[in-house]
């Protein structure tokens, strides 16, 4: 049985103290021992952000790229080994804004990898600017005047970009976290987990408090349907008063891998080398 | 006289010059004789002014001259454009129904292709394989082989297609053979001495050919001109070789592509031009920094911006021996011809993989469109060498390092997933662990680490070619896709009685200490000649030497080198 103690990481943690960070570290931690598995069959992919250090503070196989390119090297993995368990890591910076078009078409390929964001609204690593995702009138660094950019909304996106998963989650309620990404893992396909996470340090507006008063599980609606692609994208639209966290959207389609032939029964990097014959290919040529 | 005869069609995008080219290329390579095709083509569809110029003769050749034996032009602009080219004893074939012309010379030579294409092939778009008919009867050729040829070309469009073009083909020929017989002076004799290995084949397939026979088993890429022919052709053979391609939204997802997939172990490569390489920069950075190996195919193309789309130049010289942001290191190749590319493509996959690095192979319009007659038997082939691995762990468990400190900056790398072992790739500065780290002694051993591999890399780097006069009063230095025109100008600069060397390179960074073959103070003039406006390889040599290259050929219009051109700057 694999337990907590096999996700030790001996390396120190650099968040905050109060960081909304340290719930998803612990959920993440908890979806892969209850999963049962072991951690050389994981492999993290982060970007760069205060979210993107989360895979050094576990143990497991971990690619810790560039701002906002973990979805395409989560891919290039996933393509050539898709034995791996393959998850992806990063804050809303990273996600929604410099990595923007790879999120979009992940969702498109539906590749095998679940994809936490850990969404604080605002930049934490660079001290306090405006996030894509930072409420309108939110006063940060490079918006002391109030934010006047509408928020992105990345639920409304997924669902209408055919993300076969979509869920939020809020880094405040650790065990119903730990249950959704555990489902995102897995879910067959692309699986984006949108994290609610107060930055005590730069987000003085969207804090622990201000969630826990608005924040609602869809699990308690039993009329809300998931798999209705419809419903989900009126759902995504909730936010101020009330916001849900839970599965918006499910649909069951045939992932990435799945046309990757080469791939079928042997993962291409355990396919034992041939020399390849390349004197068949020249002979074309004559 | 040995036979050295140059072929241009001429005409509009979608009128078939290519095919006509490529047939007539097949045709004489078949037969025995080597070619080279260029392709002068506009970024266009429809319409414009494309060229195809072929060169055809008894021994190996890699580059286009000037002047025309055979003019098959399909336009009138074909012809202004080209007819100043014609030699005197050239000819020239036109459509005179469709084009009416105010001088008609002795050698220009009306055949009603459009009529006969409409007639016998029922549609005017065979007129391409009228005038291929017509060419071939005019160089007292003979069918045999064609219909093969044009079955293979049109196979995809149907058996309707295929017929309605050897019937055009037959009937061009056909017609000339009746009107025009034995007035041609590029008549073509069959050689005895046919061989039966001889590939045509262009710089894009023979870079791709390298790469599937180094063991590639992912590519990733954007479509770009002069390398989308890599991508196609790599998907086309995906399923045979067991190679996964796949189509990113932008240079940026290609190269983090490959990058994660060489990370999880296997053989990764992607292909663009100079534009689509700036959006890979910051990952090539991260390959320096994570230590991955993967291969980046640079086909270029003038710049600044987008630049001419369709043609050629030399100008990434610079750009990808200073791109990414820190100091890392890497390996530049740049193959002279297809036939060197297929090997010089393994041993940049052996030594990224064997040092964990970038390697780049910069090629360019000319190289990647340009067809060539290649024997087989002469190309060599690179071992491949998977190295780096680790093989035995005899490790505790969750004990590996990815970075560990190695003599030469080499730390083994395991395939992620291996039982009981994790690894850690950071794109921060880190520990030998991977994980991220301020520490000002690590940062120093790791920067110490990474750029010492440039030391042990230099050892496998071949001595540039030193070909030509051993006592040169002239030397020619010269890098990539410019030996062909290079060569040819160091033969005639020789046979003129001007002692002349050709000093090329085709591993082009790092440099070795070189061994030159000739005395620097004997000679009286060193001319650097590259496709570029600066001299960027002549300011490399420069530093890497010491010896001033005052002398520089540039060429920047956008169109390749021709050993005339080169004479001519030379003013001998």
């Amino acid at each position: 049985m694999i337990t907590k103690e096999d996700y030790i990481s001996n390396d120190e943690i650099a968040w905050c103290p109060g960081c909304g960070d340290f719930g998803i570290l612990n959920a993440v931690k908890q979806a892969l021992v209850e999963l049962n598995l072991e951690p050389y069959k994981v492999l993290i992919v982060s970007g760069i952000g205060q979210a993107a250090k989360l895979p050094h503070y576990l143990k497991c196989n971990t690619f810790n790229g560039l701002h906002g390119r973990t979805l395409p090297v989560a891919t290039g993995i996933k393509t050539v080994n898709n034995k791996l368990t393959v998850i992806a890591v990063g804050g809303d910076g990273d996600g929604y804004a410099e990595g923007g078009n790879h999120f979009i078409h992940a969702m498109r390929r539906n590749p095998d990898i679940a994809y936490l964001v850990h969404n604080n609204q605002i930049y934490g690593l660079t001290k306090g600017q405006a996030s894509p995702t930072s409420d309108i009138n939110l006063k940060t660094g490079t918006t002391p005047f109030g934010n006047f950019n509408i928020p992105e909304n990345p639920l409304a996106l997924a669902v209408a970009a055919n993300c076969s998963f979509v869920a939020r989650g809020f880094s405040g309620d650790v065990q119903h976290l730990a249950k959704l990404i555990k489902e995102a893992i897995s879910h067959k396909g692309f699986s984006l987990v949108d994290i609610l996470q107060p930055c005590p340090t730069y987000n003085k507006l969207n804090t622990f408090q201000w969630y826990r008063e608005r924040v609602y599980k869809l699990d308690d609606d039993k009329d809300y349907n998931f798999s209705d692609k419809i419903a989900a994208f009126k759902k995504a639209q909730e936010w101020g008063e009330k916001i849900p966290i839970g599965i918006i959207y499910k649909v069951e389609r045939p992932t990435f891998e799945d046309n990757i032939l080469q791939n079928k029964d042997v993962p291409l990097v355990h396919q034992p080398l041939e020399i390849p014959d390349v004197q068949k290919l020249l002979e074309r040529f004559i | 006289m040995s036979i050295d005869i140059s072929i241009v069609i001429s005409g509009q995008a979608g009128q078939g010059v290519q095919s006509i080219a490529f047939t007539l290329a097949k045709v004489f390579t078949r037969a025995g004789y080597f070619t080279f095709t260029y392709h002068d083509i506009m970024s266009r569809i429809r319409g414009g002014n494309n060229s195809a110029i072929i060169r055809i003769k008894e021994s190996p050749i890699d580059s286009i001259k000037t002047d025309i034996d055979l003019l098959i032009c399909l336009d009138k602009e074909a012809i202004i454009k080209n007819t100043d080219k014609l030699k005197d004893t050239g000819i020239l074939i036109y459509d005179g129904d469709k084009i009416k012309l105010d001088e008609i010379k002795p050698n220009y030579f009306s055949i009603p292709l459009e009529k006969i294409a409409l007639e016998i092939g029922k549609n005017k778009l065979m007129s391409n394989s009228v005038a291929t008919g017509s060419g071939l009867a005019l160089m007292n050729w003979n069918l045999d082989g064609v219909i093969e040829i044009i079955t293979q070309i049109f196979k995809h469009k149907g058996e309707d297609i295929i017929n309605a073009n050897i019937n055009s083909v037959k009937a061009g020929y056909d017609y000339v053979k009746k009107n025009f017989t034995g007035k041609c002076p590029c008549e073509i004799f069959p050689l005895t001495t046919v061989k039966k290995n001889r590939l045509l084949i262009s710089g894009s397939e023979s870079i791709a050919i390298g790469a599937v026979a180094s063991g590639l088993k992912f590519y990733s890429g954007y479509p770009m001109s002069p390398s989308t022919a890599i991508m196609e052709f790599l998907t086309a053979h995906s399923k045979e070789y067991n190679i996964v391609v796949e189509q990113a939204e932008d240079e940026i997802s290609a190269v983090n592509m490959i990058i994660g997939a060489s990370y999880a172990g296997v053989r990764v490569m992607t292909a663009t031009s100079g534009g689509g390489f700036c959006l890979m920069v910051e990952g090539l950075s991260l390959a320096g920094m994570v230590e991955t190996p993967i291969v980046i195919v640079i086909g270029q193309r003038p710049g600044p911006a987008t630049g001419f789309p369709t043609r050629t130049e030399q100008g990434e010289l610079k750009f990808v021996l200073n791109a990414g942001h820190g100091e890392f290191p890497r390996i530049i190749f740049a193959p002279r011809t297809a036939k060197e590319s297929i090997y010089l493509m393994t041993k940049a996959f052996n030594l990224a993989e064997k040092y964990q690095i970038p390697a780049i192979i910069l090629v360019d319009q000319y190289f990647n469109d340009s067809y060539w007659t290649v024997d087989s038997s002469d190309i060599n082939k690179e071992e491949i060498n998977r190295e780096g691995f680790l093989k035995e762990t005899n490790l505790e468990n969750y004990k590996y390092k990815r970075y560990s400190f190695a003599e030469n900056g080499v730390s083994p790398r395991i395939i992620p997933g291996t039982q009981n072992q994790v690894s850690y790739a950071d794109s921060d500065e880190h520990t030998e662990e991977g994980h991220i780290t301020e520490n000002a002694e690590v940062r120093v051993k790791m920067v110490e680490k990474r750029l010492d591999k440039l030391k042990d890399i230099i050892n496998h780097i071949n001595q540039p070619l030193y070909i030509g006069n051993n006592l040169p009063e002239i030397v020619l230095i010269g890098w990539g896709s410019t030996f062909g025109a290079m060569k040819e100008a160091l033969d005639l600069l020789n046979e003129k009685g001007v002692p002349t060397g050709l000093l090329h390179f085709s591993e082009v960074y790092p440099l070795p200490e070189l061994k030159l073959d000739f005395d620097v103070k004997t000679v009286k003039k060193i001319y650097c000649v590259e496709n570029n406006a600066t001299g960027q390889f002549a300011d490399l040599f420069e530093l890497h030497t010491g010896i001033k290259i005052k002398n520089r050929i540039l060429k920047y219009d956008g169109r390749p080198f021709t050993a005339k051109y080169i004479i001519d700057k030379v003013g001998l």
